[in-house]
């Protein structure tokens, strides 16, 4: 996917220094435009980095990728990205801790999922069972620690609510299209990434928009409230009108462009795929703007809890074309999400 | 009337037209004459007994039906009102709370039948199909009978244009969920915002400018008829005025025909207070009694119907949409509008006057109460994890949520029903209190000045 996503980001020159560099927070981009200079190396930086990408994901070289980062983050929001690498997770292990333990002696794992993201964690209303990428997950994890895939409590938890839960024990693990960024990892732990993803342009097949760029001028684009992506309008929004179409959830995006009330959706990529999955009628245009890494997240400092997924997650990605990990894409998002040939590689750091 | 100039200068005008070769018709100068003798007759009267006798005898016949004519037509008018309170603008009103009431059910219905899944229940489709086509079949009956009501006439406009938008949206919910499609539930929450901040103000604005409708009729009805009884005292004046004249003049005590036409017109008086008192009070009855009790217990079942479609709706979003604060929205909403029903109930309760009005809103408070007590049970088991569990004790069919909601709606139902007997009964009884006073004062009022006139020609009869 990281391969795919630097092939294509030529073709939009100021890209490249949004696409790589953000990939630590959820801001937009858009303010580099103006800086020629700062865009142009940002540019070159990427294309090599976007060649490096797949196997930069693993530790040393991952640098290379990371020097367009520390600028263009400063430029955008300093605060949230004051940190390298926030998606580098704890070394695996299959020790077990007092975290675990609590889990086996309660003999269920209660995870906190999304209901509303088809393909990634929703309720199937004929099956009336939770189902999606996720949720396969969260599966794999149960049977890892307990030994079955169905020993566990599913709690459907409002995005905001993802970080109270984990830190008043509500739950034990968050899998819900999750971003880690440098601000979150203060208030929680965080797996190896599962899932790289980054926000683009979801709209008719018959549009004529083509991407995040200034096909979108003139038109009527509509964003959830507090997202990435309405801070990437905020930006730049490349002419587009969005403050009007401003809503509470990406889904009611959908909503309204099938009633034709906005012309384009601006979300999360994993997120369109699963809007674009619910009407063939729509697809997602030119390529991610942003790089953004979906991590199983546990309360701050639960680190045997944490090395255990990571463990679950070496797991999860090996095999190659048949490993659980491209089993799940194949069976939830190969069809809106295709040309990812392997999951991205884990980053680990000490300590 | 139209004939002073006759009266001041007759003699030329007469002469005149007796020696024109007749440009009149044949009965003119009969008329003409008649007028002669009247002037004659009242000049006389200025220096002769008989002539004052006369004009008395006129002046009060005048008088008495006037009186009798001011007091047939201010009731005619009174009992016009009551007619409009009791036959157009209360069930106008009544049906403005069912186009609401309609609509926040067909809300509520959407959601329920939604949860259940892709196939929905049938009675749960049932419900939404019929208060969607009583809705519309009420718009239509208000608009044909909204004549001159500019806010009446916008609101159902705007009724009329959201009413299938907000259809076809429930339609695209239920086509997505059955295909298990999450967007099936963003669109019924689209359709529900359209429901509370489009459709249900508008209804509620209909409602308040019927109801409004309605207490000008009241108040129109309520009006006391001055005007008939400053005339009664003044005919009533005037008939013992001249009886007392003729006792200090002949020393008879009794004229038969005054004595009548003073008997008919205290009757007509007095008729025409008791009548207007007893349907003033009424009336005064079935707007306190019935009317009043009516709205709060209207509004406590919009905000029943608004609090399950909200609790429904928690169900469905899951968490999608949050308050500023991060609460779930639907949770917040649902709180409050339990506490807006909790008062309505409470209003509702003071202002049953009888224990058969009491007993269903009594009820009805118990069932809230159980309500809010399993609903708290649901959020906490959906809280857990337990989602289908959650959804059975809102949905199921015993031990629900939905259980609690049913009665509270159906005790609501019967209060409504009761109160609404109670104000037909009223008002009608009110309009009832004026039936016969127009057709009596005027037939009484003729007889009394029948009976002043053939009193007088008595006493004129003496000086020919």
């Amino acid at each position: 996917m990281s391969g795919a996503n630097g092939s294509t980001e030529p073709a939009l020159p100021a890209a490249p220094g949004t696409g790589r560099a953000p990939r630590a927070e959820r801001r937009g981009p858009g303010r580099l435009r103006g800086w020629g200079g700062v865009a142009g190396m940002a540019l070159a930086l990427a294309v090599a980095a976007g060649a490096l990408f797949p196997l930069a994901r693993h530790g040393d070289a991952a640098d290379a990728a990371t020097i367009a980062g520390p600028g263009v983050a400063r430029a955008v929001q300093a605060k949230a990205d004051d940190c390298k690498d926030p998606e580098a997770s704890l070394s695996p292990s299959s020790a077990d801790g007092p975290n675990i333990d609590a889990i086996k002696r309660r003999g269920k794992l209660i995870a906190g999922v999304d209901q509303n993201s088809f393909r990634w964690g929703y309720r199937n209303p004929a099956t009336r069972t939770l189902e999606g990428f996720d949720i396969d997950l969260v599966k794999a994890i149960a049977k890892n620690i307990l030994g079955d895939e169905n020993a566990v409590i599913y709690r459907a938890i409002p995005t905001s609510q993802r970080i109270p839960a984990l830190q008043n024990g509500t739950v034990d693990v968050v899998v819900r299209t999750m971003t880690v960024n440098c601000a979150r990892i203060k208030q929680a732990s965080f797996s190896t990434a599962y899932f790289e993803a980054g926000q683009q342009v979801l709209a008719p097949k018959t549009s004529a928009i083509t991407g995040f760029d200034d096909s979108l001028k003139g038109k009527r684009v509509c964003v959830a409230a507090g997202s990435t992506a309405f801070d990437a309008l905020k930006a730049d929004a490349h002419g587009a009108d969005y403050q009007d179409f401003t809503v509470p959830n990406q889904l009611d995006c959908l909503v309204r462009l099938q009633q034709n009330l906005v012309d384009a959706v601006v979300t999360d990529n994993a997120l369109a795929a699963g809007q674009a999955a619910q009407d063939p009628a729509v697809q997602l245009k030119g390529s991610p703007f942003t790089t953004e890494y979906y991590g199983v997240a546990v309360k701050l400092g639960n680190t045997d809890l944490v090395q255990r997924i990571n463990q679950v997650l070496v797991d999860y990605r090996s095999g190659g074309a048949n490993s659980p990990w491209m089993t799940a894409y194949r069976k939830w998002l190969a069809a809106d999400l295709p040309g990812i040939s392997s999951p991205p590689g884990p980053k680990y750091r000490t300590g | 009337m139209a004939n002073p100039p006759n009266v001041r200068e007759p003699e030329t005008r007469e002469s005149a037209a007796r020696s024109a070769p007749q440009p009149q018709p044949q009965p003119r100068p009969g008329t003409r004459r008649a007028w002669a003798e009247t002037r004659e007759r009242l000049r006389a009267a200025a220096t002769t007994e008989p002539g004052r006798l006369w004009i008395m005898g006129a002046v009060v016949a005048v008088l008495v039906v006037a009186f009798g004519g001011i007091t047939a037509w201010e009731v005619s008018d009174r009992s016009a009102a009551a007619s409009d309170v009791v036959s157009r603008s209360q069930p106008l009103s009544a049906d403005a709370a069912s186009i609401y009431r309609s609509l926040a059910d067909a809300d509520t219905a959407a959601a329920s039948g939604f949860l259940a899944g892709g196939q929905e229940p049938v009675d749960v489709r049932k419900r939404y199909d019929t208060d969607i086509s009583t809705a519309s079949r009420l718009l239509v009956k208000a608009a044909a009978n909204t004549s001159g009501s500019a806010e009446s006439a916008q609101q159902i406009a705007t009724l009329n244009e959201q009413l299938p938008l907000y259809n076809g949206l429930v339609e695209q919910a239920r086509a997505n969920n059955r295909q298990g499609f999450p967007v099936g539930g963003a669109y019924l929450r689209f359709a529900n915002q359209k429901m509370s901040t489009s459709l249900l103000p508008a209804a509620q604005k209909l409602y308040e400018a019927e109801t409004g409708r309605l207490y000008d009729d009241y108040d129109q009805a309520d009006t006391w008829p001055y005007a008939a009884i400053a005339l009664g005292l003044v005919a009533l004046g005037g008939l013992v005025a001249v009886q007392r004249r003729n006792y200090l003049r002949t020393n008879r005590v009794f004229n038969h025909g005054l004595l009548a036409a003073t008997a008919a017109s205290t009757v007509v008086l007095l008729w025409l207070v008791v009548g207007h008192a007893v349907a003033s009070s009424d009336l005064s009855t079935s707007r306190a009694h019935g009317q009043e009790s009516l709205k709060v217990l209207n509004d406590a079942r919009i905000s029943s119907l608004q609090a399950r479609a909200n609790e429904n709706l928690t169900l469905v979003a899951r968490g999608a949409v949050l308050t500023q604060d991060g609460k779930d929205l639907y949770e917040a909403e649902f709180t409050k509008e339990m506490a807006s029903l909790t008062d309505k109930l409470g209003a509702a309760k003071d202002l049953a006057d009888d224990s058969a009005g009491q007993e269903p809103v009594v009820k009805a408070v118990g069932d809230m109460n159980e309500w809010k007590k399993r609903h708290t049970a649901a959020r906490k088991t959906d809280d857990s994890g337990d989602y289908d569990g959650a959804l059975t004790q809102v949905l199921g069919a015993k031990g629900s949520t939905g259980e609690c909601f049913d009665q509270v709606d159906k005790e609501l139902d019967s209060a409504i029903a009761h109160e609404q007997a109670q104000f037909t009964t009223a008002a009608s009884d009110g309009h009832g209190a004026l039936t016969g006073l127009p057709l009596g004062a005027a037939l009484l009022a003729v007889l009394a000045a029948a009976g002043a006139g053939v009193g007088i020609s008595r006493r004129l009869a003496e000086y020919r």
